[in-house]
């Protein structure tokens, strides 16, 4: 894996991706690379498509036109076989948790060890348990069902089942919405470090602008199905763009406008 | 033109439906039959749709028997009711009403809760986790499901069986004042293999489709707990309705001269 800055094959690579649901245009032309090792996010208003962009990556929603590269491949016409291939290199934590209500705690963790890596169920469960610790929930939550947990721990317990089986891109869609300021800081770092130390490419959403600042290498922002800017963390505050500035000064007044009214 | 137009549109409709429900059968008939296979998932469903659904079989059989006793009694008293009770119980339990009522009442229960636990995961984006987890839902959900149908309601009706003829015992002996021995001979001379063996094969298509469309409106749920609902009744329903006319085409197939 070569650096951000170097010429390599990005990780994901976005063109032109358009996707409606009937008359609704989401995803108007959507451009994006994202290098291997880097820390994206994107951020923008609800409702502006990001869950959507994720899934058209993923796999989980068809595009209507466009093209997604992943390591040089082209997805977006793959066959089932090499598209379990891809699936293999991603790990996914959903805006909602969705973790699986019918097993118990550890067991979502440990899914993709047990079920796609083969590995036997005690030591499945064991290192379950040490991924739980590395989110900083103690090894009595293993045998709770999901519905046991507060949100927070939910989230943490979605967080470990992404990264359990060390997935070389990880997506992490709205980790800290509905958290608590500390809590989501915990859940930001804890991203940081899985990320770091597996030396993965992630992509998170967020519209927590604090959150994506500790987070990201890189922010990208999304409105009105296209994305209206880019670049580096550090260039987010003097960028100049009207849509950013509005965005991450939180102003009613701007080119974003809200329908409240119809 | 514009009574053709509905008309017209409802047919596309209906046949866009049963496109659809084709494609989602294939698909997940070809899931059951490639590896790898999940036996955990497999039990736990069996467990489910068969060894918990007893008691309701169980008591629709006895009770089913009981009536049928007792109600060919006051029709056929006249007649050689010593022989004719037997013959009737035996007959209308194996061929019709083992099959059908307990394929029914496992509809209700566990289409209803196939539909709504699905439905629940795809709401909640449980299933598309599964697939971001290189897991198949047709493979790890559907498939247990399914073979857990086609195997456990000839189980389930075996029992039925055998319960509600002893239905049909009870009443006799101690209400209609039989001889045991006479009726037991009876029953034994009346059953013929063919009667049961098609009991059964109803009993495993039956299993089949009820689990199907439990996992067909579940997987195919949208819009939140209005749409599990949704999803919930369709699935009882079209479940019900399925079992009426499979099971007149298979009497067909057994019986039609
Ligand atoms: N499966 C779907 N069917 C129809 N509309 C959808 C679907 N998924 C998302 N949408 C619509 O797409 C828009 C973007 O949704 P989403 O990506 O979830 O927004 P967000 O940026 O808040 O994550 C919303 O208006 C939503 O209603
Ligand atoms: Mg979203």
């Amino acid at each position: 894996m070569t650096s951000a800055a170097g010429y390599s094959v990005p990780k994901i690579q976005i063109r032109e991706l358009r996707k409606a649901f009937g008359p609704k245009q989401v995803l108007d032309g959507v451009d994006l690379e994202i290098a291997a090792g880097e820390s994206l996010v994107i951020i923008g208003g609800s409702g502006t498509g990001k869950s959507v962009l994720i899934k058209n990556i993923i796999g989980l929603i068809r595009p209507d036109s466009g093209s997604i590269m992943i390591d040089g491949r082209e997805t977006t016409t793959m066959g089932a076989a090499d598209r379990e291939d891809i699936m293999h290199k991603f790990g996914m934590l959903f805006q909602g948790g969705a973790l699986f209500d019918s097993l118990p705690v550890w067991q979502n963790v440990a899914f993709g060890l047990i079920q796609v890596q083969r590995m036997a169920r005690a030591a499945a469960r064991s290192r379950a348990i040490e991924i739980l610790a590395q989110v900083g929930l103690p090894a009595e939550v293993a045998d709770l069902s999901p519905a046991e947990l507060s949100g927070g721990m939910q989230k943490r317990v979605s967080l470990a089942r992404s990264i359990a089986t060390q997935p070389e891109i990880m997506f992490f869609d709205e980790p800290t919405t509905g958290l608590d300021p500390i809590m989501g800081s915990v859940i930001d770092a804890l991203i940081v470090k899985s990320v770091r130390e597996l030396g993965a490419t992630a992509l998170s959403i967020t519209h927590d602008m604090a959150s994506a600042r500790r987070i990201a290498d890189h922010i990208a922002m999304i409105h009105g199905g296209k994305i209206v800017w880019s670049g580096p963390v550090s260039e987010i505050d003097h960028c100049d763009n009207p849509y950013v500035d509005q965005f991450i000064n939180g102003r009613a007044e701007g080119p974003i406008q809200m329908q409240v009214k119809r | 033109m514009p009574i053709l137009a509905p008309i017209g549109r409802s047919t596309i409709a209906f046949f866009t439906v049963i496109g659809r429900v084709a494609l989602f059968t294939l698909l997940s008939v070809s899931h059951c039959v490639r590896p790898p296979i999940f036996p955990r998932q497999i039990g736990r469903q069996m467990l489910e749709i068969g060894f918990y659904s007893l008691p309701v079989v169980g008591l629709t059989a006895i009770f089913t028997g009981m009536v049928l006793a007792l109600q060919s009694f006051t029709g056929f008293s006249r007649f050689s009711a010593e022989s004719a009770i037997p013959n009737i119980v035996v007959v209308s339990i194996t061929r019709e009403l083992g099959p059908v009522l307990a394929g029914l009442m496992v509809a209700g229960r566990v289409s209803a809760a196939i539909a709504a636990e699905i439905g629940t995961m795809r709401v909640t984006e449980q299933i598309d986790a599964l697939t971001t987890l290189s897991t198949n839902p047709h493979k790890y959900l559907i498939a247990p499901r399914l073979i857990a149908g086609l195997l456990m309601l000839p189980l389930l009706v075996l029992v039925a069986d055998i319960i509600g003829v002893l239905g049909g015992y009870l009443v006799s002996i101690f209400t209609l004042g039989f001889n045991p021995a006479t009726y037991l001979k009876n029953t034994w001379d009346f059953m013929q293999p063919i009667d049961v063996i098609s009991g059964l094969v109803k009993a495993a298509v039956f299993g089949f489709l009820l689990t199907l469309m439990g996992c067909y409106h579940g997987y195919n749920s949208r819009g939140g707990a209005q749409g599990v609902g949704q999803a919930t009744t369709n699935a009882v329903v079209s479940a019900s309705v399925l079992i009426f006319l499979s099971n007149y085409i298979v009497t067909t197939l057994f019986f039609a001269e």
